[in-house]
């Protein structure tokens, strides 16, 4: 029951990207087509998962023992760049349509602060590994649902009547205040 | 270029939020309060003037091909000594902003500069740059906190950042009448699409005047 209500908490209640504003640059750069959305979504939970359950080993059976706890940063950061170019190579490898329609977003997942800040909010919140593999599917599904809808919605704005001096950028980061009014409607529910 | 354009652009013609759209991640997280919102921009002003320092001075020693990962090394670092700084010395402002100091190491304006500035030109250029980039990142941090603690809580308050007790200036204006969404994350992403949208407007109207005359 802990475990599901912390899932439900993460990937719902307090989804990172609404309520934290972790990963707010991919969702305004990639969220124009659906499908590249969904896309984006899968890339970033296979990074996010294997982040956390690399950068938590990491934590607790090198850094913690050796008494260099300051280093977290630099170990974490370098594990994350060092895993993006694996999935890069790999998808070149396996399936080059989906290497290319992400494009130059692929790299990029390196500085997705949603990586990073599972990373770090694993560490800080003292789950322990299975909580902390938890988190991270939670924070990842609760990404990809996010961005999925979001994108459907801006592909229906692109069709409607939007004042001129909102077009573009302003009236998504308004749509985005929208979502999170909407997220926060259902607050207290763990 | 000039001098002095190097340092006036990221102000207000590039200003890495209002206009580049970069590193609004720490943008709409940490702009609840006026004092959070200097604190940071002072965090973000001081790793940036290093690392462009470091990268500019180093831009001939590092090969080409594995030119991010070291940028990413050496702004992890310079981000981790203002972490230990900051928690030193300014306690109660590194509680309150959180991860997201930590996390300016994913803030794209940073590799960004590095990547775009400071490994193609000289130190003094990258520094002025650092310091105009800094200085936009703070005033739009600040715009959007203002208008945020503004209108959420009907009232200012700024308080020294090395000592929370120590009150600089606190007013309420109209504590009864507060609309408290704007403090809330739904707020953040509103307040900005409003400041982006009247952008856009002077914009517009100014292309206007000059297509007209």
């Amino acid at each position: 029951m802990g475990l599901f209500s912390l899932f439900i908490g993460l990937c719902l209640v307090n989804n990172v990207v609404l309520s934290k504003f972790y990963a707010v640059c991919p969702l305004l750069g990639v969220s124009k087509k659906p499908k590249n959305a969904l896309n984006m979504g899968y890339a970033v939970t296979f990074v996010i998962v294997l982040a956390s359950a690399i950068t938590y080993l990491l934590y607790h059976f090198v850094l913690v023992p050796l008494d260099i706890k300051y280093l977290d940063l630099i170990t974490f950061i370098l594990v994350i760049a060092s895993l993006v170019q694996f999935v890069e190579m790999f998808l070149k490898k396996t399936s080059p349509e989906i290497y290319k329609a992400m494009g130059v977003y692929l790299p990029l997942i390196t500085t997705n602060c949603a990586v990073l800040g599972v990373a770090l909010d694993n560490i800080s919140s003292g789950y322990n590994f299975v909580e902390s593999m938890v988190a991270a599917v939670a924070v990842s599904v609760g990404f990809t649902i996010v961005i999925y809808l979001y994108a459907t919605i801006r592909e229906r704005l692109e069709i409607s009547n939007v004042p001129e001096s909102y077009k573009g950028i302003p009236i998504a980061l308004i749509t985005a205040g929208i979502m999170a009014c909407a997220i926060a409607g259902i607050a207290g529910l763990v | 270029m000039k001098k002095l354009d190097i340092f006036k652009k990221g102000l207000f013609v590039e200003n890495p939020i209002f206009v580049l759209l970069l590193g609004l991640c720490s943008a709409l997280a940490i702009t609840t309060s006026l004092t959070n919102a200097i604190g940071m921009g002072m965090a973000v002003i001081c790793v940036l003037i290093m690392s462009n320092l470091i990268i500019s001075l180093l831009r001939k020693v590092i090969p080409h091909e594995i030119r991010i990962p070291v940028y990413i090394i050496i702004i992890a670092t310079l981000v981790k000594c203002v972490q230990m700084l900051m928690n030193a010395y300014t306690q109660e402002l590194y509680t309150s902003l959180g991860v997201f100091i930590p996390l300016i190491v994913v803030n794209c304006i940073i590799l960004g500069r590095a990547e775009s500035f400071a490994s193609q030109n000289t130190i003094i250029d990258s520094l002025l740059d650092a310091l105009g980039m800094g200085i936009g990142y703070t005033i739009a941090v600040v715009v959007i906190s203002f208008f945020r603690e503004l209108i959420g809580t009907g009232g200012l308050s700024l308080f020294n950042p090395f000592d929370g007790s120590q009150v600089i200036f606190q007013f309420e204006l109209f504590g009864d009448y507060a609309i408290s969404l704007l403090t809330q994350p739904a707020g953040a992403f509103i307040t900005l699409g409003c400041i982006l949208a009247f952008i856009q407007f002077w914009n517009n109207r100014k292309s206007k005047k000059v297509g007209g005359q």
